[in-house]
């Protein structure tokens, strides 16, 4: 039997509120489903299970704020299912803030755990179409006779739940800005930051992107990140030390390539989440799963294992003009990687001076981890390699 | 479809990616990606979906046309006026 708990979402995180669960008990599930939603500082965040199996019972009601750590679920192999969920009394946090209150959908869960179900009265009418629709019918109340559920008490209800917006905005900025000020607070006040800096001729790097999307319609067009973002997981490659975070036992390698990758929110925030295994994926590959990322980020709708498990961070301010990023790492990471804008700047280009873009990359590491000969021999691995896109 | 037509999609598409700026009260020629906040993801599914929407491909050596949102009303209605 395993235990499904509350997931950290990053160093400063303590507490989850558990929103809805999207599993359950008896239904099967595969490492990588979604099984909960979670509402924490980085908004709502839907948790994804490491391991397969079957969920055996529910431990913890939604809108319950736990520790992280705490049990959500337990998880069995199939043989014993649970049909009888108890649902644990709420565990109480030593909140650091004021718990918020919990954003409940305006229609209750279709998946209300059985023991409380009340079997009200509903026309067969109703029934029927609540089953179609997933609504719970407990949740609802009657305006017929004894307060009987009405088809029209459904049909109000499935209407609600139709003009949810498609999108809700699961994002508490106030929050974020809290997470953010923790862990850069903690970031300055442990990390012993060292920065170097080195300027990359972007020529060749540009010049095969837009040859490669000159024959692209504008769905399948590359982004000079996607590029930038595979050079670096290829140098990480050949440079382990600054791919993975440092604890009390002092350095662990991370156990695969996963690159957190800096998105502004609209209206201010910012997230990191992962690109996980960016050293395999090729660069269409890439493009896509960072679009889909930057799509999920900015409506709220991140997974649990694209927040917990980043390797280093890569930020791409050039995006809004500057030149030089001087990063802050993500603790408990160990190096952060920025790229500025691509300018176009007068170059010794072998014996002639001639305009070239050019783009300068910069590494804030920890120099508990690393020293400054071993950053400079990865950005110049990273400036390298972009002089050969075509084998990125 | 005529300029308004396009001007309406384009306010349209704009809305989407930043919901929080009012796009019919842009200066026409104030930088479109300062002025919205827009990043080369949000310009690259601006461009996407006017695709979409116009059925009409925007080419990357085109952009430069883009740039505020005067120009953009202005290319888009001559790229549909010269389409077949």
């Amino acid at each position: 039997m395993a235990e499904f708990r509350m997931p950290s979402l990053g160093a400063d995180m303590e507490a989850g509120t558990l929103v809805e669960w999207l599993k359950r008990p008896g239904d099967r599930v595969k490492r990588g489903d979604v099984v909960a939603v979670v509402e924490t500082q980085k908004g709502a965040i839907e948790v994804d299970i490491f391991e397969d199996g079957v969920i055996e019972r529910w431990l913890v009601e939604p809108g319950t704020t736990v520790p992280v750590g705490t049990p959500l679920a337990l998880i069995g192999d199939g043989r014993v299912v649970g049909r009888t969920p108890e649902i644990a009394a709420a565990a109480t946090v030593p909140a650091p803030a004021a718990p918020r209150p919990v954003q409940q959908p305006a229609v209750a869960l279709p998946f209300e755990p059985e023991s409380r179900a009340r079997h009200p009265h509903a026309s067969p009418a109703a029934r029927r179409l609540a089953a179609e629709r997933g609504i719970a019918l407990d949740t609802l109340t009657g305006s017929g006779p004894e307060g009987a559920i009405l088809r029209s008490d459904v049909e109000r209800a499935a209407t609600a739940l139709a003009l949810r917006p498609a999108a809700p905005k699961r994002l508490d900025l106030t929050e974020m800005r809290r997470a953010i000020a923790a862990a850069m607070a903690r970031s300055k006040r442990e990390i012993p930051h060292y920065y170097l800096s080195t300027t990359v001729d972007l020529t060749r790097a540009l010049a095969r992107l837009e040859a490669a999307n000159a024959t692209r319609p504008s769905a399948g067009r590359l982004l000079l990140a996607a590029l930038l973002l595979k050079a670096v997981a290829r140098a990480l490659g050949q440079a382990p030390e600054f791919n993975g975070y440092f604890n009390a036992e002092g350095f662990q390698p991370g156990a695969g390539i996963h690159i957190g990758t800096a998105i502004a929110i609209r209206g201010g925030g910012l997230v990191a989440p992962a690109i996980h295994d960016a050293d395999k994926l090729s660069l269409d590959e890439m493009m896509a799963r960072l679009r889909d990322l930057v799509d999920r980020a900015r409506s709220g709708a991140l997974r649990s294992s694209e927040l917990s498990d980043a390797t280093i961070t890569v930020t791409n301010l050039g995006e809004r003009g500057v030149e030089t990023v001087f990063g802050v790492i993500y603790p408990p990471q160990v190096a952060l990687v920025g790229f500025g804008v691509p300018v176009e700047r007068p170059w010794a280009f072998g014996a002639e001076i001639t305009a070239r873009r050019v783009l300068t990359a910069t590494l804030a590491a920890d120099h508990r981890a690393s020293d400054g000969h071993r950053g400079a021999l990865f950005l110049a691995d990273i400036d390298r390699r972009l002089q050969s896109p075509e084998t990125l | 479809m005529t300029r308004d037509d396009i001007t309406a999609v384009l306010i349209d598409e704009l809305d989407r990616i930043a919901p929080e700026i009012d796009a019919t009260g842009l200066d026409p020629d104030a930088d479109l990606c300062e002025e919205l906040d827009i990043d080369s993801m949000d310009f690259l599914n601006l461009v996407t979906a006017l695709h979409e929407r116009l059925d009409l491909d925007i080419p990357e050596i085109d952009y430069p046309n883009l740039a505020t949102f005067g120009h953009t009303v202005d290319y888009l209605t001559q790229r549909l006026a010269s389409a077949p």
